[in-house]
């Protein structure tokens, strides 16, 4: 009887961000670290609380291992997963089955990054696959682009549609104060910026900065007598249909298109019970293609449902009111940032904060659009 | 044809890149349900049936998807296609003797295989219509 999930018997009791945009002389493993402090301190808890352990570092392949020792945690359970920059999404289903199930009590889930101060590059220890290396496609940004491109063959989606989704990031970062990329753009700047990987210019990639962020979660009864407002996980699903962009059957089709529906079950809401939405948005295609297969709008009408302005300041559908990673930050794994914004939104404290936000959707991507997790947030009344 | 299971050593893979090494360009049918595999694998993905026939591909197929990545003037940019073969199979590759203003999705092309740094590389051409 697979695919039950415990709605709302987990909840982020406490969450952090740290050194985002910049944070020269840093590690990525100090940077997690000192995210993980805070989030537990948030959550008024101490740090021998935490016995259930979520890492997956960009440049540490046992950072799990190394994030326990570094902290000194002796963990009942930790967890490397690594399936990209959805990872952290996964990482919450993990820890909300095992809190259930009563196998550990308090879970710190936490990500850094120092790309930007050291070298200024992605960094990753994935590549292309052997099949697919010799014709040196741009990892990752090329298999997005042979997904855009087919989005516009088939769809006739446009350049300016996917510069629609960077102004409208923009808009929101604007007013972000822990937003790294601040100023005006227009959809000319990006039409006129210079391309990497047809379809796809400068302007339809993220940011390369530093960052970390940090989340404990706990299950719902103990969250309720802590601090801060606990945020409980109403649903939550992962989905993984291929690796290599090769082998997916319809690039502008994701796993997010199983992944989403599986979360509203498990959540017992739909799309258009979301307040707010938070897209892994790597690349512009991204948003338009999640909100297509998550089903906030038809499959195929996603470029013109960012062009007539729905997503940005003042839309009907807020998406990605940090800015995300197009403007916001992007320190190589992008998951744990939505997350966190999707939580501060229903905690009433974003830097954007919007009215009335009982629930919000967080969704991950990792890989070549390969790995799609989702999960849905709400506030204790929505229990 | 030669069975390919006698002339290399090895796992599917190995088998592949043996047949491309003599100029064949090798794909795998699954005996039960016609699906049509690649890359090579040990049995049928999702299906799990290893009872797998090798076969040739006629080498014909159309662009399914393409980007062209930038490079440092006045370096031209290259691209990279995905490409539908005409048995079922899609694969990562490139179309030569084209330029961004020719090379469109649904291009018809043949397969070259050439010598790309002392190892064969699976290529594309246009197909003359």
């Amino acid at each position: 009887m697979g695919g039950t999930f415990p709605r709302g018997e987990a909840a982020i009791a406490g969450l952090a961000t740290y050194g985002i945009g910049e944070a020269p002389g840093f590690t990525s493993l100090e940077l997690a670290a000192k995210a993980g402090l805070l989030a537990v301190a948030d959550a008024g808890l101490r740090l021998d609380d935490i016995d259930g352990l979520f890492v997956c570092l960009p440049d540490d392949f046992l950072s799990g291992l190394s994030f326990a020792e570094y902290l000194g945690l002796n963990p009942r359970f930790t967890d490397n997963n690594r399936t990209g920059g959805s990872a952290f999404m996964s990482h919450m289903i993990t820890a909300a089955l095992a809190l259930e199930a009563g196998y550990i009590d308090t879970a710190l889930i936490a990500y850094g990054s120092n790309q930007r101060t050291n070298g200024g590059k992605l960094r990753t220890m994935i590549a292309s696959n052997s099949w697919d290396a010799p014709y040196r496609p741009l990892f990752p940004m090329s298999s997005y682009a042979l997904a855009a491109a087919r989005h516009m063959h088939d769809y006739g989606t446009t350049r300016a549609d996917l510069a629609a989704v960077a102004v409208a990031a923009r808009a929101w970062a604007n007013t972000n104060p822990e937003a790294f990329a601040r100023g005006p753009l227009t959809i000319e700047d990006c039409l006129s910026a210079r391309l990497v990987s047809s379809p796809l210019s400068t302007r339809d990639c993220c940011l390369v900065t530093d960052g970390a962020a940090a989340i404990v979660m706990t299950r719902t009864e103990r969250a309720r007598d802590l601090p801060r407002a606990a945020v409980p996980l109403l649903g939550a699903a992962a989905a993984t249909w291929w690796n290599a962009i090769a082998q997916a059957p319809d690039v502008t089709v994701t796993a997010a298109a199983e992944s989403g529906p599986r979360a509203y079950a498990a959540a017992g809401v739909g799309p258009a019970d979301i307040d707010v939405v938070q897209l892994y948005d790597a690349f512009t295609i991204n948003t338009i293609l999640f909100l297509e297969d998550l089903g906030f709008c038809p499959k195929g009408e996603g470029g013109r449902f960012v062009a007539d302005g729905h997503i940005g300041p003042g839309g009907s559908l807020p998406v990605n009111t940090n800015g995300g990673g197009l403007s916001c930050c992007h320190p190589g794994m992008y998951g744990l940032f939505a997350i966190v914004e999707a939580a501060r939104q229903i905690r009433g404290e974003a830097a954007n904060q919007l009215a009335d936000v009982e629930v919000a959707l967080a969704h991950g991507n990792g890989g070549t659009l390969s790995s799609q997790a989702t999960v849905i947030l709400g506030s204790l009344a929505t229990l | 044809m030669m069975t390919p299971e006698t002339t290399a050593a090895g796992g599917p893979e190995a088998i592949w890149r043996h047949a491309l090494s003599q100029g064949r360009i090798l794909l795998q049918r699954a005996r039960a349900s016609g699906a049509v595999i690649f890359p090579p694998r040990l049995a049928e993905p999702g299906r799990g049936d290893a009872d797998l026939d090798w076969f040739e591909a006629c080498g014909l197929g159309t662009v399914y998807s393409l980007t062209w990545v930038a490079q440092k003037p006045p370096t031209p940019p290259y691209n990279v296609a995905l490409v539908d073969l005409d048995e079922g199979a899609r694969l990562m590759s490139r179309v030569d003797g084209v330029t961004p203003d020719t090379l469109r999705i649904g291009q018809r092309v043949r397969a070259r295989i050439i010598d790309a740094d002392g190892a064969p590389l699976l290529v594309f051409v246009p197909l003359e219509t």
